[in-house]
């Protein structure tokens, strides 16, 4: 047993090189998160006061292309609700019978609309910056979550003998320090139905717990699938070392 | 008094006659395969290369299905699989840290072979084959990297195969055959794709080989002495019941870190669709490249930094005869133990070096280990076997095994 | 190989015991390689997007007298037929008793709206499309479709007449939204 111990920490020691460069420049503060942990699940009520959120203000600039209104469902909307909410949008389809475009009410199907017809428009409207989609955000910096939360409540003024160049902003945690978006979450920016706190904090982790869900829908499912694959594993293993120990009963050693 | 011989009895020996597969079966790796009695947990690591190479082509075959392998959808076709295809993140997760924890086990299954000499004689030609293996696992991984077509797919894909432009004259001829064009781009991931489908079934032939050349000797040991036939036990039941439980050992790490920490092993900037006109400013390969990655930046020079690092594998051809001990075991030799584990945490540091930005300490570690890989390799080995003085080495495997035992 | 003989008398002490752990660990592979192959074969069945896309809407005004068209659901053809009161005439005085796969030309066709065929548009022989959409289409010897692969004619109804093919022209799933909006699926 101690050998497969031993075995095990050479693997963990043989993989931390990758994980390493984890750490530099700018130290993150870990945060706490409903997802996290054995059986996290995504907080229902966080996840669409974020997505209020995202529609409200995040919207405006950054697309979100890998999530369909369909997807609304897990996140607890009816089928009614999820039409609803794809009505309130309109799509290009097309070409018609007479061979041209037309919009059109958005359904259940369609991923969530672009902000901008395409990047080129969108660098034009912001200064020559492409907002990125936010589809894989909080998998796509290092730091995850905790990274995309603390950027949008790190902008602070810059320390003094910092110069930021013009139309960018100053952000803590941005690598460089200088962003292009400006500061968009601050205190009662959005207003809750459910009477949910809407301090710049709570609205920061609201959106970033919808953005962690854009990112990763299937993390409940990969939770709860882990937990019974681990117990059937840790319960066969622990049969087949039964087994081994009987088989080797007599050969020493 | 002869019972009846039972209709599937008599099928089954009808099929063996003329096709005898149960007993192929038998001698490989059944009964009929005779295995030192002393091995120690570290032989459990071939098994369990098998194993990851099976879930790598099945996981690989049912990917393939909803994968496509064009610049613009590849990347949408992976999101496509981690979000509407049924278990398609499962599938996905398993085959990406697959790789992960196949190099885990093949570079342990390589450092036991290295810590007990199982590269020397007779056992040379299975130790190339092995080397052959990995080398083919090396190509499969990078193809396979690329598919996603992230930043560092496409930068990783950018950056690798620029290094055949090192080849004086005809480099660059090369890598525009191997691009198929002037940039990597959809011709370069269409033939990686059908390049990485083929690669594994190259590693299920050379597998073969590689069992057959370790039937022929048959298997090292931990006391690295030829095992004589008293102790030897069969395949089956013994090791096939000790590789099961390693297994069982084994997919609980390999589970936790595919259902809880997925991404833990990747780059995020993965996550990013390739962009051919933005590099990152801090490219890094997968980590089971990062020490070979960490020779080629050490040598200032393009040419000769190519040179070490395909060197660095490729001389690992001629270990069993730059090491001229005939003492199989680092048990018995104690200096050699030493210099071994110095060998490994100099791996580990050239693989952390990789990981950074090549300069300041990383570059001076990075080069003060590029030469003691080849220090160790080249001078160190040769110039042991002849000063060390081995441990006095038993007798049979059953005599310190009977002392222990006691 | 002494050791066998060794083992083998081991056996027999531990037997029972033995042979519950085997069975019990053995069984538990299996389970597990079973519990593997299911996401595998799972994979292969329509996901998520392809599911969302199972409905199509189309505007059926667009459709003249006599006129025959295809609509794409699910990625097969769907024949749109507005038929001529010959045609429904045709198709209902026909001995059903007398038909491969007897069937009423009523019951394919919705109330009211029995001038408006709609069938999916696959060949129950092998698949293929059949033929009869266009005016000057072969459109088999009872005025429908015909199957050019391996000659099956389907009357005006889309039922089986004559060939090969065991069934009726499939009717989808359908309902008239509005009086000019059919959704399909």
């Amino acid at each position: 047993m101690k050998k497969v111990l031993l075995a095990a920490a050479a693997v963990f020691a043989l993989a931390t090189p990758a994980a390493l460069n984890a750490a530099e420049e700018v130290h993150i503060p870990k945060e706490e998160w409903s997802f996290n942990g054995l059986l996290g699940t995504f907080d229902r009520a966080q996840v669409q006061r974020g997505f209020q959120v995202y529609k409200e203000i995040c919207s405006a600039c950054h697309s979100l292309k890998y999530v369909s209104f369909r997807n609304f469902e897990t996140l607890g909307y009816s089928e009614g609700q999820i039409k609803t909410l794809a009505a309130q949008y309109e799509v290009e389809d097309g070409p018609d019978d007479a061979g041209d475009m037309f919009k059109r009410k958005a359904k259940a199907s369609d991923p969530l609309p672009h902000p901008f017809a395409n990047d080129a428009a969108a660098r034009a409207a912001n200064g020559g910056a492409l907002p990125p989609d936010l589809s894989l955000m909080t998998k796509a910096r290092e730091g995850g979550p905790d990274y995309v939360y603390h950027l949008l409540m790190g902008y602070k003024d810059a320390p003094a003998g910092f110069t930021v160049m013009p139309g960018l902003n100053y952000n803590e945690v941005f690598p460089g320090h200088q962003i292009g978006m400006a500061k968009q979450i601050s205190d009662a920016v959005v207003t809750y139905a459910d009477g949910a706190p809407n301090d710049a904090a709570h609205i920061a982790k609201d959106v970033t717990a919808f953005l962690h869900w854009a990112a990763e829908p299937k993390l409940e499912a990969r939770h709860s699938t882990g937990l019974r694959v681990l117990i059937y594993a840790l319960l066969f293993a622990g049969l087949a070392y039964l087994l081994k120990r009987r088989i080797w009963k007599d050969i020493p050693h | 008094m002869s019972t009846e011989k039972s209709i599937w009895r008599k099928a089954y020996e009808w099929h063996e006659e003329r096709l005898p597969i149960v007993h192929w079966l038998d001698h490989s790796l059944g009964t009929k395969y005779p295995v030192p009695r002393n091995l120690n947990y570290w032989w459990n690591f071939g098994s369990l290369a098998m194993f990851m190479l099976a879930v790598m082509i099945f996981s690989g075959i049912f990917l393939a299905m909803n994968y496509t392998p064009h610049v613009t959808l590849a990347f949408d076709s992976v999101e496509r699989i981690m979000r509407d295809v049924n278990f398609g993140w499962l599938i996905r997760y398993m085959h990406s840290n697959g790789a992960s924890f196949f190099f885990i086990v093949v570079y342990i299954h390589i450092l036991r072979g290295m810590y007990y000499g199982s590269y020397k004689a007779p056992r040379e030609v299975l130790w190339w084959i092995g080397i052959l293996i990995y080398l083919a696992m090396m190509a499969t991984g990078f193809l396979g990297y690329v598919l996603p077509w992230g930043q560092m797919s496409f930068w990783g894909a950018t950056v690798i195969t620029n290094l055949f432009s090192a080849i004086p004259g005809v480099g660059k001829a090369v890598v525009t055959l191997l691009w198929g064009g002037f940039s990597v781009d959809n011709p370069t991931l269409n033939r990686f794709f059908a390049l990485h489908y083929l690669l594994p079934f190259v590693i299920i032939g050379l597998i073969f080989l590689h069992i057959w050349a370790l039937h022929v000797p048959g298997a090292n040991n931990p006391l690295g002495i030829d095992a004589a036939p008293a102790d030897k036990i069969p395949f089956f039941p013994y090791y096939v019941a000790k590789d099961v439980f390693g297994l069982g050992v084994f997919v609980v790490i390999y589970f936790t870190v595919v259902f809880w920490f997925p991404n833990i092993l990747g780059d995020p900037l993965n996550y990013v669709k390739a962009n051919p006109l933005q590099t990152p400013p801090h490219i890094v390969p997968e980590w089971y490249y990062l020490p070979f990655y960490a020779i080629l930046r050490a040598i200032p020079n393009k040419l000769l930094g190519v040179v070490a690092m395909f060197g660095s594998i490729l001389i690992m051809f001629v270990l069993p005869w730059l090491d001229t001990s005939r003492v199989r075991s680092a048990n018995f030799r104690p200096v050699y133990r030493v210099f071994f584990w110095v060998f490994l945490l100099n791996a580990v540091t050239l693989g952390w070096c990789g990981s950074q930005l090549a300069e300041g300490l990383p570059l001076i570690l990075s080069r003060i280990g590029t030469f003691w890989y080849f220090f160790h390799l080249l001078v160190i080995l040769p110039v042991l076997g002849w000063v060390e003085t081995p441990k006095p080495l038993p007798a049979s495997i059953s005599q310190p095994v009977m002392k222990a035992a006691e | 190989m002494a050791n066998t003989a060794h083992a083998h008398a081991a056996d027999a002490a531990g037997e029972t015991r033995r042979d519950f752990l085997l069975h019990t660990t053995v069984a538990m592979g299996a389970v597990g390689a079973g519990m593997m192959v299911w996401p595998l074969i799972s994979s292969m069945n329509p996901a998520a997007d392809t599911l969302s896309l199972s409905t199509t809407e189309f505007n059926i005004s667009g459709v003249a007298e006599g006129q025959r068209i295809i609509v794409v659901w699910r990625g097969k053809p769907v024949f749109v037929a507005h038929r001529t009161p010959a045609e429904i005439e045709a198709a209902r005085k026909v001995d059903v008793s007398e038909l491969r796969d007897p069937q009423k030309d009523e019951v394919r066709v919705k109330k009211d709206k029995d001038q408006y065929l709609i069938l999916v548009g696959v060949c129950t022989h092998l698949g293929c499309i059949p033929l009869g959409i266009k005016a000057n289409d072969p459109h088999g010897d009872f005025g429908g479709w015909f199957c050019p692969c391996h000659g099956s004619h389907y009357d005006t109804s889309g039922r089986i007449r004559k060939g090969p093919a065991p069934l009726n022209l499939e009717v989808p799933e359908y309902q008239f939204l509005s009086d000019t909006t059919v959704r399909i699926g």
